[in-house]
């Protein structure tokens, strides 16, 4: 698990892959914090809000290479003969990805670090909101490398992860005006409704469960569709 | 060491193994010969646990490998088709991470990658990137990943395909000494190179066995002297004529110019007529400069396997 995990996160820093992430997040980051800091207004919370709806964006470039390289390279046969269980594979795979997501939730610390730097304190709040953001980057993660066992294809992957985030970052709005048993689904499915608890810095036992749940569950279906494909096709 | 008792393997309604058996002893090294698409990856891709079978099963050591995956994984060294190469990586760091993969330890890494390296002939390029090593580079890379973990069963589909001659025979040298205390199932769509390595060959087409014995008695099936390749002087209406006259030759053809006045000829027959040929040219004054056999290629011993094969059911 950690040699898969050690691998993946090479890999990253090997290809220009992290960097551009990191580039893009610090920049995304950046134009939403100048005006606030022109203001001075240091509610990085709200920002914290704004990062979760960036990771739609980040996250699928992150993980649609995780298990759809593996396939077309033919590196897949090397890790399923290995004496290795799948489930292994897929939560190294996962912690590869997770650890990239930390260094770009690290180095984001430094806008509050602006804030304190100039005056202001890293409110209690802004630390349940980093727990949640955490929690957040994981089901996202989730279900980028859910989307990688799907296909072979790198991008058809990363549309399909971008897809499924985008319609559960929807799903809130659309439970409201559709309401009935779909929008009961839809509610269920919103993940952004629980991430928004924490960025109104409340920290809830019930969302912190539920999020950490939704991350297993998701890289659980993951392995079980992998092996399914085994029995299926070829 | 591995037994394969009744291995079906259905893609969709595709049977592309069907219902196959044998067993490979301990220390044998055999060879899997098939037209493309005979089964011979699939087959493979069952053994090494790659692929669950449809139905049947395989028993590596003892172990099955349905219910006991991990003990026969790591048992096996699998070269698949195409060697599974992270072309990010070094050789070295490659191989580093295939070794923690099938759980070296970590005191036993450095000595054994040193030892594979310098088998396959890898050691001045451990630094070198995969991605910019040539394609027999990569092959080698490939057989050294299934050496990590000095498993006891080895499976090499096709090991030399796209390798350089000199580069073949440096493989081939390899499997031979690994063969000495390993079982080896090594698969390839030539006949030389089996027969050069195998003790013994499985022939596989349309997903099952057409044939199973010793390389010499595969192909001593097949009575080689029916197809001579002649290298005869003299006017060649008169010796096509000549030829003819001889009882059991149905066939000559006279092709390429080798010589002033020579010519080759192809000449096949129902019995051996080497000895009349040679009588009568000698009488006709026309001296044979060369006669060989026909030399017997994997498509010969195949189609003569297969049409057997036909002709029984």
């Amino acid at each position: 698990m950690w040699t898969i995990a050690k691998r993946e996160i090479g890999s990253y820093f090997k290809s220009p892959i992290a960097y551009v992430l990191i580039g893009l997040f610090v920049l995304l980051i950046s134009i939403f914090f100048w005006p606030r800091l022109q203001a001075s207004r240091g509610d990085f919370i709200t920002i914290l809000g704004d990062m979760g709806f960036f990771l739609i964006f980040i996250v699928p470039i992150l993980t649609m290479r995780t298990l759809a390289e593996d396939r077309k390279n033919g590196t897949e046969v090397l890790l399923m003969t290995s004496p290795t269980s799948l489930y292994k594979i897929v939560v190294g795979k996962f912690i590869g990805a997770y650890t990239v997501f930390l260094v770009i939730t690290g180095i984001s610390l430094i806008y509050p670090l602006i804030i304190v730097i100039m005056g202001g304190v890293f409110t209690i709040q802004l630390t349940g909101g980093y727990i949640g953001f955490l929690l957040l980057g994981a089901a996202f993660i989730a279900i980028g490398i859910l989307a990688s066992a799907v296909t072979e294809n790198q991008i058809i992957a990363a549309i399909i992860s971008f897809v499924a985030l985008i319609v559960m970052w929807v799903a809130d709005t659309l439970a409201t005006t559709v309401g009935g048993i779909v929008g009961v689904i839809l509610e269920w499915i919103s993940l952004i409704s629980r991430y928004q608890v924490f960025t109104k810095g409340i920290l809830g036992l019930a969302e912190v469960v539920y999020l950490l749940s939704f991350t297993i569950v998701i890289l659980f279906l993951t392995v079980r569709i992998i092996e399914r494909r085994r029995w299926v096709q070829g | 060491m591995i037994e394969i008792i009744n291995l079906t393997k259905k893609y969709g309604q595709v049977v592309a193994v069907n219902n196959i058996n044998f067993t490979v002893k301990k220390g044998e090294i055999v060879g899997f010969l098939g037209p493309n698409g005979a089964g011979k990856s699939t087959t493979m891709n069952i053994i090494t646990g790659y692929l669950p079978s449809t139905a049947g099963t395989v028993k590596v050591d003892g172990y099955d490998i349905l219910t006991q995956p991990k003990e026969v994984k790591r048992r096996i060294g699998y070269l698949p088709e195409a060697p599974p190469l992270y072309r990010d990586m070094t050789v070295t760091e490659y191989l580093r991470f295939v070794s923690s993969l099938k759980g070296v330890t970590k005191g036993k890494q450095q000595g054994q990658m040193a030892d594979i390296m310098e088998l396959v002939g890898l050691t001045d390029h451990r630094k070198r990137l995969i991605d910019n090593l040539s394609k027999g580079y990569r092959q080698r890379v490939g057989l050294a990943q299934a050496l990590v973990g000095n498993p006891e069963v080895l499976i090499l589909d096709e090991p030399t395909v796209g390798l350089d001659p000199k580069q073949i025979i440096e493989i081939r040298r390899v499997i031979k000494a690994l063969a000495q205390e390993r079982t080896i199932i090594l698969s390839s769509h030539i006949l030389p190179e089996v027969s050069a390595i195998c003790e013994r060959v499985v022939i596989i087409n349309n997903g099952v066995i057409a044939a199973e014995d010793t390389p010499s008695r595969l192909s001593e099936d097949i009575n080689q002297f029916l197809k001579l390749t002649m290298i005869i002087l003299g006017d060649q209406e008169k010796i096509v004529k000549t030829i003819k006259t001889i009882d059991g030759v149905n066939y000559i053809e006279a092709s390429v110019k080798t010589g002033d006045n020579a010519y080759k000829y192809v000449v096949e027959s129902d019995i051996d007529v080497r000895e009349q040929v040679f009588y009568k040219l000698a009488k006709a004054g026309c001296p044979i400069l060369e006669s060989k056999p026909s030399t017997m290629t994997l498509e010969d011993i195949f189609i003569n396997v297969v049409t057997q094969g036909t002709e029984v059911s």
